[in-house]
């Protein structure tokens, strides 16, 4: 079996007198996408934060390629981040800059001064992302898919290790989900990249997923293939997939 | 208020460490210089001419009775370098560019953007703070030197031409009064205040929540924060100042 590309053990995190996660372990192996699962407000989003060290636990380690980051200050923890890109539930494209500089941020800021070969990037990323043409266009001219798509092309300009989706088609409709989940699945297999996406979406669970893990309680419920979620007999893993919310009506 | 002084303390720490290893970028600090300097001239010019021109009036209503009128030009001016010049200057940027600090900030805040920064392995502090608090150190003292000498030169305008003062005694006794140690008492002041701004503004930026209702927040404890501020640190400055720079020597 593949050592785990991040390994997280026994993680705990509170926000005021609420307990989000409780001891979550979870493996995340090299090159597969994994979709975490959950209920909204069930602690998804903040999990994926700790990754990248925007949130900091209250207990627990993550090992990323071999390192602890959870004890990590803030500028040591920049040649991580360079390993790994996110997208953001909505996007989080700079909005004083137009699309081009958004997707060449992280090239300038890393030093590339060559304006031809920023240029030629940029317009590669975006073309993988199906938003060429686009590139002169501010961010509050773009639809929520076309957002995503160009925060995606901003993710992948330098090309990571890792890609975090946090709801990747939340908000969408059905074609432009479809799509997004297209376009996981793509650069998958073309940036050979691993990806870890936070969904409550069983449709896109079901198109990207290589496992699937299941969020219950501030721990992994449920961890195996979408086969073994489809067939599983667990009741809260019933329920989650049934979409039944357990409340009686009156 | 300790837990507000101990952060605007650590922002300040980590902004100057910043400045000092180097990590500033020259095409941000020219546009904060824009925004903060040449953005604030108007308001600035404005405020310094008629609190001269009204200072000069009020000043020679009650002189001209002790046939003292000639002393209007040197009061003003000491009024304007020493206290007048430092401290509207302050209010004035508190409110036009501390507010537009803190909601550009607060909005990149609740937007995730700041997250975005730091996921690109961007730190907030380098990016968005140093800029603005290089741009403020800069831009402040000259502003303070613009307003008092368009205070001065108000109280000329107003003194000599309206009120008919004889226009060679006021501008000797202006000369004789004032001295080199009044012209750097302003610079300190706006020096300081400008810090005093730019961190307010920065820190309540950076820490806005809950949305757009807390960028508002945020913006109004801005400017009453900074303005008290200036104003109680006035005090503490001239008080301190008078031993470095004392008053009534010559």
């Amino acid at each position: 079996m593949n050592e785990p590309l991040i390994h997280v053990q026994d993680l705990v995190q509170r926000i005021g007198s609420q307990q989000i996660l409780r001891g979550l372990t979870l493996d995340v192996l090299p090159g597969e996408t994994l979709v975490l699962l959950g209920k909204s407000g069930g602690g998804k989003s903040v999990f994926l934060r700790h990754l990248i060290g925007l949130m900091r636990p209250v207990s627990g380690s993550i090992v990323f390629e071999g390192q602890e980051i959870t004890a990590l200050k803030e500028r040591e923890l920049e040649p991580v981040r360079r390993k790994i890109g996110m997208l953001f539930q909505d996007g989080a494209l700079f909005d004083s800059m137009n699309v081009f500089d958004n997707v060449a941020f992280p090239l300038r800021e890393r030093g590339e001064k060559d304006p031809r070969v920023i240029r030629e990037k940029v317009e590669q990323s975006l073309a993988r992302v199906n938003m060429g043409g686009h590139d002169k266009k501010m961010p509050v001219n773009l639809s929520g898919g076309m957002r995503k798509r160009v925060a995606l092309a901003r993710a992948i300009i330098s090309p990571p290790d890792v890609i975090l989706y946090d709801e990747p088609t939340a908000g969408l409709d059905p074609i432009v989900s479809d799509s997004i989940n297209r376009l996981i699945r793509r650069l998958q297999s073309e940036l050979s990249v691993t990806s870890l996406v936070v969904t409550h979406d069983l449709i896109s669970c079901n198109h990207i997923a290589d496992r699937v893990a299941l969020l219950e309680g501030g721990k992994i419920h449920f961890l195996g293939t979408t086969a073994e979620l489809r067939e599983t007999e667990d009741p809260i893993v019933r329920d989650f997939v049934d979409g039944r919310s357990g409340e009686t009506v009156y | 208020m300790l837990n507000t002084l101990g952060e605007l303390a650590i922002l300040a720490g980590e902004t100057i460490s910043s400045i000092f290893h180097g990590r500033v970028r020259m095409k941000l600090l020219l546009r904060q210089i824009a925004e903060v300097g040449f953005g604030s001239q108007l308001v600035v010019v404005v405020t310094g001419a008629f609190t001269g021109a009204v200072f000069t009036a009020q000043a020679y209503f009650q002189f001209a009775s002790l046939n003292m009128e000639t002393a209007v030009g040197p009061v003003v001016a000491l009024s304007m370098f020493r206290e007048l010049g430092p401290a509207l200057t302050g209010l004035m940027v508190a409110g036009r560019v501390g507010a537009a600090m803190t909601a550009e900030l607060g909005t990149m805040k609740v937007t995730q953007q700041i997250d975005a920064l730091r996921a690109l392995a961007v730190n907030p502090i380098d990016y968005l703070v140093v800029p603005r608090a290089l741009a403020m150190f800069i831009s402040m003292p000259l502003l303070v030197v613009e307003c008092v000498g368009l205070g001065v030169l108000a109280s000329y305008y107003v003194g000599v031409h309206v009120l008919q003062i004889n226009g060679v005694y006021f501008f000797a006794n202006v000369q004789k009064f004032t001295e080199a140690s009044d012209i750097m008492m302003s610079l300190v002041k706006g020096f300081v205040f400008g810090g005093l701004i730019v961190f307010i503004s920065c820190r309540e930026g950076l820490m806005a929540k809950d949305g757009a209702v807390g960028v508002g927040r945020a913006t109004t404890a801005t400017v009453v924060t900074s303005s008290l501020a200036i104003l109680i640190a006035n005090f503490f400055l001239t008080m301190a100042l008078n031993i470095v720079f004392p008053a009534g020597q010559r």
